[in-house]
């Protein structure tokens, strides 16, 4: 199938800025299912609210755009409603992260099978550039004029911790990457987190002087290396991109149905 | 066959009809004076192959089950004031979206943490206005466990009917108390199925048109037909808009199709109201007070009755103000400082006839406490 | 298998944003931003078909058709 068939293409041009990372994870995240050769009809993307939210809008899935920080109790319902439906939910870092960072745990620790994908922009775009849980410190945003004194999370720590059996983490500038990634995400069975570094040109890099979206996605390739890289051993402050965590483990809806077996046995 | 008799609980009863609807799909938060819902379900879902789940909290609950009656599951969440409060968001998203689904809100003394083991029935205007913007909802409560059952089935068919959330207004006494309980025969109690859409797969399908009854015919997430779901104004696909005609008639549909059906949807129930010169108007466990007291005078020769209203919302107003008229006065019973009060004051033709009987300190109103008022009314003295 | 060869840029102008991400990115620097800041081929005969100008682009404006 071309990749436009995926599109709701009448809402095109879509609403992102200029060299918004946003469109290049659609992108990739459409080259993925593309490869995976799966039916529109069985996948239900759930996006809850922010730029990267607006996401679900122009794909032809089902598609639940639902309320700030909740798409993924929202998909855990869907889920398991319907465990045969392919569930991807693309958060922003502060849909996920802060005021959804509850269920972005409670989801990781259960193992359900969703594809949680944060798109990583380090900053609240919609509201206009306030510093985000993932913002990191010394980051000039509308709401730290004097910069941040927030430390971020570290999304693959994070998912880690919770339980994720499937987390990975890469970057706008990596974009078969992002594809791959994205693909072998979509196939775990399991909760699976894909964190993709994406660039803010509007507010994050006007803000932070980091130059035009150009420089910003260049900047992913210069600050970035592959997990247990010679080069992250010489740099430490290199950012590692790749497949953290890849195990098989019980998934929820799995067990649910074991339980149920159990239940209708009387046991 | 012998009749299926239970003595149980308010909360199970409410269980129990919410199986008899055709719950398949739930999700809670353990919050007193609730739990035995989620605990009921926990036990009896499995056994059917429904589906329950224990979420990390209230929003979360809502969100799910939400999320499960977009594929054609009949769902439920129950929780108290506290947890309530914490879905409005979600209330208000069930709302635009046109979801339905069942919420039970078990009132217990608030603000706040307040009493969560004494009764109540404070969240009346919560249950009205939570949620943020301009709305219409429905809202029901019952006194006891037969009329529980009986409202619990009505609440999934009112929900399934109209595509909106309902909330059961119940409270600590009748959730806690134990009664008797018939559980009707299947089929006793007629059960409405959302309605499907016809249109077949290829054709155009519009989920957010309304037919000239005002229904919209729904199609399962998974289904053949692709939409959007937003709480974001949307046009008849489903897609955002804030096309200002798009905005208005989408609002309109959304409050018109329950305060247009308002006396439609009421539910109540009456007691010695043909010759009353004097009405109690009550709901939910207080109207066992009212009720009691109501059959103590009749005894002697006072011409007393009740209206007990089921239905608080969308307010049965024109039922209120035809049982009101012409009664020396009308005094409403309940566990608040006076939230079904107000809207009988504006119900009615003479809104200076209409007292308020209540209690707040977290103790059940006795007809003593309604005897008291009654007699300072009626000039009598304490 | 033989190296894709070139038949067609295909550039959607009312979906191009000018971001230059395609053009700052490309191996073989085969693109441009014209005066209208719209992308356009320029250096038919460099471009590798690749395909990263197509895979980055967020706009969904740039697609390279090739032939065996």
């Amino acid at each position: 199938m071309a990749i436009k068939d995926y599109l709701r293409e009448r809402f095109f041009p879509h609403l992102w800025c200029p060299g918004c990372g946003h469109g290049m994870v659609l992108n990739g995240l459409l080259r993925a299912i593309d490869k995976l050769g799966m039916s529109k009809n069985e996948i239900v993307m759930v996006s809850g609210i922010g730029c990267s939210s607006r996401i679900t809008g122009y794909v032809d899935f089902h598609t639940l755009h639902t309320i700030h920080g909740r798409a993924l109790a929202f998909a855990t319902g869907v889920k398991m409603a319907r465990p045969e439906l392919n569930l991807i939910v693309p958060m922003g870092d502060g849909d996920a992260l802060a005021i959804g960072g509850n269920h972005f745990i409670h989801a990781a620790r259960r193992n359900i099978d969703i594809t949680a994908i944060v798109m990583n922009n380090r900053i609240y775009g919609m509201t206009g550039g306030q510093f985000s849980p993932l913002s990191g410190e010394n980051i000039r945003a509308t709401t730290a004029p004097y910069l941040t004194i927030d430390p971020s999370f570290d999304v693959v720590e994070l998912a880690k911790a919770a339980g994720a059996t499937f987390v990975a983490r890469t970057t706008t500038y990596h974009i078969q990457q992002v594809s791959d990634i994205i693909g072998k995400a979509i196939l775990h069975e399991g909760f699976s987190v894909v964190e993709v570094l994406s660039q803010c040109p509007t507010y994050f890099g006007r803000k932070n002087k980091e130059g035009d979206a150009v420089d910003m996605v260049q900047h992913f390739k210069k600050n970035t290396t592959s997990i247990g890289s010679k080069a992250k051993q010489e740099n430490p402050d290199l950012i590692e991109r790749g497949i953290f965590v890849q195990t098989e483990l019980p998934e929820y809806c799995s067990e649910y149905e074991k339980m149920v077996q159990r239940a209708m046995k009387g046991q | 066959m012998s009749e299926n008799v239970k003595f149980v609980q308010g909360n199970e009863a409410c269980a129990e009809a919410a199986l008899y609807a055709g719950l398949d799909f739930y999700a809670g938060y353990p919050i007193t004076p609730s739990s035995e819902i989620t605990e009921y379900l926990a036990y009896h879902l499995p056994q059917i192959g429904g589906k329950f789940l224990q979420m990390e909290d209230e929003i979360a609950s809502l969100c799910a089950i939400i999320g499960a009656s977009l594929t054609g599951r009949k769902v439920m969440t129950a929780t108290s004031g506290p947890g309530f409060s914490l879905m409005q968001e979600a209330l208000g998203y069930a709302i635009m979206a046109e979801i339905p689904c069942v919420i039970v809100d078990v009132q217990r003394g608030g603000p706040s943490t307040g009493l969560p083991t004494h009764g109540s029935q404070a969240d009346v205007n919560q249950a009205r206005w939570g949620t943020h913007g301009d709305h219409a909802i429905i809202a029901l409560t019952a006194s006891n466990h037969q009329d529980v059952f009986s409202i619990t089935v009505e609440a999934f068919n009112l929900a399934e009917t109209y595509r909106t959330p309902v909330i059961l207004l119940l409270d600590e006494l009748v959730a806690h108390m134990r009664e008797r309980l018939v559980i009707p025969e299947p089929g006793k109690i007629p059960l409405v199925d959302r309605l499907k859409t016809s249109v077949k797969e290829g054709v155009d399908y519009h989920p957010y048109l309304p037919r000239e009854d005002g229904r919209l015919p729904m199609s399962d997430f998974g289904g053949v037909h692709r939409f959007n779901v937003t709480g974001l104004f949307h046009d008849m696909w489903g897609f955002p808009s804030s096309e200002p005609s798009i905005v208005h008639g989408l609002l309109r549909h959304l409050v018109d199709k329950l305060e247009n059906r308002a006396h439609q949807l009421a539910c109540y129930k009456e007691y010695y109201t043909e010759d009353a010169e004097q009405l109690l108007l009550s709901y939910g466990s207080s109207a066992r007070s009212a009720l009691h007291t109501v059959e103590n005078r009749r005894k002697r020769g006072e011409r007393l009755g009740l209206l007990e209203l089921q239905t608080l919302w969308p307010f049965p107003e024109d039922i209120v103000r035809e049982k009101c008229a012409g009664m020396k006065s009308v005094i409403v019973v309940e566990q608040n400082m006076g939230q079904v009060l107000q809207a009988v004051k504006l119900a009615v033709d003479e809104p200076a006839k209409v007292f308020l009987a209540n209690r707040i300190d977290g103790v059940f109103i006795t007809p003593a406490d309604i005897l008291n008022i009654l007699r300072l009314i009626q000039g009598k003295g304490v | 298998m033989a190296k894709p060869k070139l038949k067609k840029h295909h550039i959607n102008r009312d979906w191009c944003k000018g971001c230059g991400i395609c053009v700052e990115l490309c191996p073989k620097k085969v693109l441009e931003l014209d005066d209208q800041d719209k992308v356009s081929a320029l250096r038919l005969q460099d471009c590798i078909c690749c395909r990263l100008c197509e895979f980055r682009c967020p706009d969904f404006a740039i697609e390279i058709e090739t032939k065996e």
